[in-house]
Order: structure tokens, then sequence, then C-alpha cells
């Protein structure tokens, strides 16, 4: 596990009777960014909640940045974690949602600093002060005393970006960013998470845009059925998938 | 037309017969013992929902918590208060020296550090205060958990994964903005909280109406001092809407674009047009759509 940024090791999940991951193993490096692309159902967003977890994992281990993520290693036994040593641990990990779910009743400043002031106790002259870097790096400083319904989605996505971002994260990940968004603003979107990507964050993101995946991710992932089926180099993976489920997936959006 | 004629007909009744005795409402209206009670219905009322609002966020945030015996004491508590009548309540804690004349604090079935006489700590106020706000409690729990669970689920997972707690991200996130579905409920509940005070009176604690009872048990001229303290309630109860008015609109923020204009800012924009100049209509060339019809 040593240098890895996320171990996955046969991690299950299931709701009631209901499974939705039934063995998922995947690897991370520092700096990598890998696209999780597959079917809906396919347990790709579940995945996702379970590396800040956001949801338990029911079988299986999870290791984010060397650490077992939600549990301790107590004598050969697994222990829960106490719920400040889980706040901990998820404010190192940044999470982009679907359906942005910025604080609407803060401006997209107050949003970008909350978690910085609350969480991390950061003073808040300087939380602001970086708070401003960010939303200029998402091209939004113009915006910074709005408050979110005013503005279009993918401003609103660039801010839950720019939020996350706030907290320093070592990883990033995104719950399908652009699902939510007209098209011609998905763009933008895309545009911020390229130069991210460019900057060296790891980042695992599940998407339905494969032009994105193939071009920014270092790796492609295709899951179903609550197992990873395939992965590999994304042009290798989109020009010529080997799994016969992979080709069939492919072939309808492709 | 018909309301008019209604309308009319009551104004008639209540201004010109003699037996409301307007005269003797005029005299009453503001003696020291009629203002006395209606001070100690206000303070009743804001002391009472304080306890309700204070008490009821905190049961609604124990009903929610994942640890079932947190979340059952909660509904224990509501389903307790709920299902008695606050006038029973308020006769209990009048009496509760009868069931438990000495009060103490201490460890159970241990020493007791501090005591106390139960009937000298428990006056009518006291009894008064605890009647009215535990019982406001339980329904202010049911409010406060509307407006929690009303708020999206995204939100708190959003604070979540920023790392914040439970409670950090129920008291910046969630309450915040279960506000705007709490407050109107609560102004609902402090009117009806205002009046729910008089039931006191059955404890002889002088409140607004008990204040005027003592009165008419004397001088028997019970119409109009009821009129007195039916006045005094309407004043109370319109400043009281004039102030929700203006707490909505303040939790309103980032879900209006536009906030709704107060009553000020609205006269003033039609005065504004008053003194506006008439637009021209002969600008528009004529059958131009919009024009003058």
């Amino acid at each position: 596990m040593s240098g890895l940024m996320l171990r996955a090791d046969k991690v299950c999940k299931s709701f009631g009777r209901l499974d939705v991951l039934c063995g998922v193993d995947l690897e991370v490096a520092p700096r990598e960014v890998v696209c999780i692309i597959g079917p809906s159902g396919s347990g790709k967003s579940t995945f996702l909640r379970c590396i800040n977890h956001l949801e338990k994992v029911s079988a299986g281990e999870l290791w984010v940045d060397g650490e077992l993520v939600g549990y301790r290693q107590a004598g050969g036994k697994l222990q829960e974690l106490r719920d400040n040593e889980i706040c901990r641990k998820r404010s190192e990990i940044g999470m982009v949602f679907q359906r942005f779910n910025l604080f609407p009743h803060m401006t997209v400043l107050q949003n970008v600093i909350e978690a910085p002031v609350r969480v991390k106790r950061q003073e808040r002259g300087a939380a602001v002060d970086r708070a401003r870097t960010l939303i200029d790096r998402v091209g939004l400083s113009d915006k910074l005393d709005w408050y979110p319904n005013q503005l279009s989605g993918g401003q609103q996505q660039r801010v839950a970006i720019a939020r996350a971002l706030a907290m320093e994260p070592k990883l990033m990940l995104f719950d399908e960013p652009t699902s939510a968004l007209d098209p011609e603003l998905v763009g933008e979107v895309l545009e911020v998470m390229r130069r991210l990507a460019d900057d060296g964050m790891t980042m695992i993101v599940v998407t339905h845009e494969m032009g994105f995946a193939r071009e920014v991710a270092n790796r492609a992932v295709f899951m179903d059925g609550g197992v990873v089926v395939e992965e590999g180099e994304p042009r290798a993976f989109f020009a010529s998938p080997q799994h016969p489920r992979t080709q069939q997936f492919l072939s309808k959006i492709l | 037309m018909i309301v008019l004629v209604i309308a009319a007909t009551i104004a008639q009744t209540v201004f010109t017969n003699p037996r409301f005795q307007w005269g003797v409402v005029a005299q009453y209206f503001s003696t020291i013992q009629v203002l006395g009670g209606l001070l100690a219905t206000i303070e009743l009322t804001i002391v009472a929902m304080v306890i309700g609002i204070v008490l009821g966020t905190l049961l609604a945030v124990m009903r929610l918590s994942p640890n079932p015996l947190v979340a059952g004491i909660s509904w224990l508590y509501i389903w307790f208060l709920r299902g008695t009548p606050v006038l029973v309540q308020i006769l209990f804690w009048n009496f509760v020296s009868a069931l438990f004349p000495d009060i103490g604090l201490g460890i159970p079935f241990g020493p007791t550090f501090i005591h106390a006489n139960a009937n000298s700590l428990i006056g009518p106020f006291v009894a008064a205060i605890l009647a009215l706000g535990l019982n406001e409690a339980a329904y202010m729990a049911e409010i406060v958990r509307a407006g929690i669970i009303s708020v999206d689920p995204g939100q708190t997972e959003a604070a979540q994964a920023l790392g914040m707690t439970r409670l950090q991200s129920m008291r910046r996130i969630v309450l915040p903005q279960a506000m705007r579905v709490i407050i109107p409920p609560t102004g609902n509940e402090t009117i009806s909280m205002l009046k729910t005070t008089s039931l006191v009176s059955v404890i002889a604690y002088s409140e607004l109406l008990y204040s005027v009872q003592t009165i008419y048990n004397r001088t028997f001229q019970i119409i109009p001092l009821l009129m007195v303290a039916v006045i005094w309630y309407l004043i109370v109860t319109s400043v009281l809407t004039i102030g929700q008015f203006y707490i909505e609109r303040h939790f309103a923020r980032g879900t209006a674009r536009e906030l709704p204009p107060t009553p000020l800012q609205r006269l003033r924009g039609l005065l504004f047009t008053f003194h506006a100049p008439p637009a021209a209509p002969s600008a528009l060339p004529p059958g131009t759509l919009g024009g003058p019809r």
C-alpha cells in the first residue's frame, strides 16, 4: 500500500438485500487522474461515497494515503472511528457533487471560507485571501458576493470545486460533475478540472464525458454490476476494449 | 357587497349597543392593574417561547439522532407532553409540591447536594413558565424537525464531505435553511402562546385575563373589561405579525432572487410613482402593440 493514494481491496456494499458493490479492487497513485465509467446502477457513485465514508463499506478494505477509511485495526479486529476522527479524514478529501450542493444561504465567498474557518480553524482573513485566489482560478472573481441561485449551473459547479479545494485536499472525488448541466455549460467545468489535473491533483472522476476521460485521465476504469470489469490506458481502452461488456457499453454511447 | 353589509351591521352593533359601555373600556384600558397584567402576559409569552424554542430545537436534533436511546428519549417527551392537556399541566406544576415536597440535586440513591422547598421554589410564575414552556417545547420540536427534514440531504452530505461534524453542519448549514420552514408556524405558536397564557389565570397568576377578572369581580362590568383584554390581545398579536414578516424576510436570503418589499418600501414606491411624470403616449406610433388602448 506504500505510496498509493487509494487502495480498494474487495470492497463490498449492500443496502439491505441489494448488493451494490461486490468486491471492487482499485489502486490509484498520487497525481493520477482516474475516470470511472459505467452504466447507471453499476455502483460508481456508491464506491466514490465509500471513499470518504459517506457510506460505510459492508466488507473489504479501503485505504486512503496509507490509512484505513473509517476504521482502526485493533488486535486484528476492526473498530469504527469516532466521529471527529472521521471528520478530520474527510476534510482531507475533496468531493464535488452532481447537483453542486452549494449552501444557498451563503454567498460564493462564504461558501468557500466556511469549512476552512470552521473545520480547519483558519484565521478568517487568511481564509478570505485564499478563497479569493481559488475563486479567481475558477474564473468567478466578479461573483464573490453573489448567492448560488443567482449563478448558472456551470458557475455553481466551479464554486463547488473552489470550495472543495479550499480545504487543500490530497484527493479529489468528482461524482458526475457535469451530468446536471446544460450542454453548453459542460465545457467550462471540464476546463477547470483539466487545469486541476495539470497541476498534479489526484482525481477520481465518475463521469459520462468520454472525451474528458480520453484526453485527461491517466486511466479509465469500467465498472458494471458492482465490480471493476476492465481498466486501462484511456486511448487503448476506448480504441479496443477487451471485455465484451465494455465493448457493449462503449458501442452504445460512442 | 354582502361582506360590506355584514361588516357595517357588526360595526353598528359594536358602536351603538350601550351595553358595551365604551366609556368603562376607556376608563380601565390603561390602568396600572391592566397594564401590569399585560406586561405579565407578554413576559410569560416571551419566556415560555424561549424555553419552547431552545428545548424544542434540542429535542428535534435528538429525535433525528442516529443513537436510538437519544431519539427515544425525545420521542417519549413529545408523546407525553403533547398527549396531555396544557391546562392539566398548568395545574400539575402548580401542585407539584404536593408530590415532591423537597427538591434536591444529587446522586440518585446517594447524597443530595442542594435542597429546596418545592412550595417556595415553584410559585405560580415558575409553575406557569414550566407548564407553558415545557409543553411548547413538544410542539416546537415537531416544527423544527419538519424544518430540518425539509432541507435537501445533499446539504448535509456536502457539509460532511468538507469535514464538518454533525453538530456543525446542523448549526451552520441545516438549521439556517430550515428556518424558512420553521418561522411561519413558530409565529403561529407565539400568537397562540400569547392567548394560551390566559389559562394561567386558573392558578391565580395575575396576567392580563386574571387582572381584568379581578376588576370585574369587584365592579361587575364584565363585558367592557373583557373588551379591554380583547383589544390588548389584538394589539399585541398585530405587533407579533409585523415582527414575523421581517424575520421571514431575513431568512429568505439566497432563496428568492429579490426579497419582497417591506411595507415602508412599498409605500415609498407608491409615492414615487405618483410623483413620476405620466409616460407620454404620443411617443408611440398609433397601433403599436402595447400602446395606449
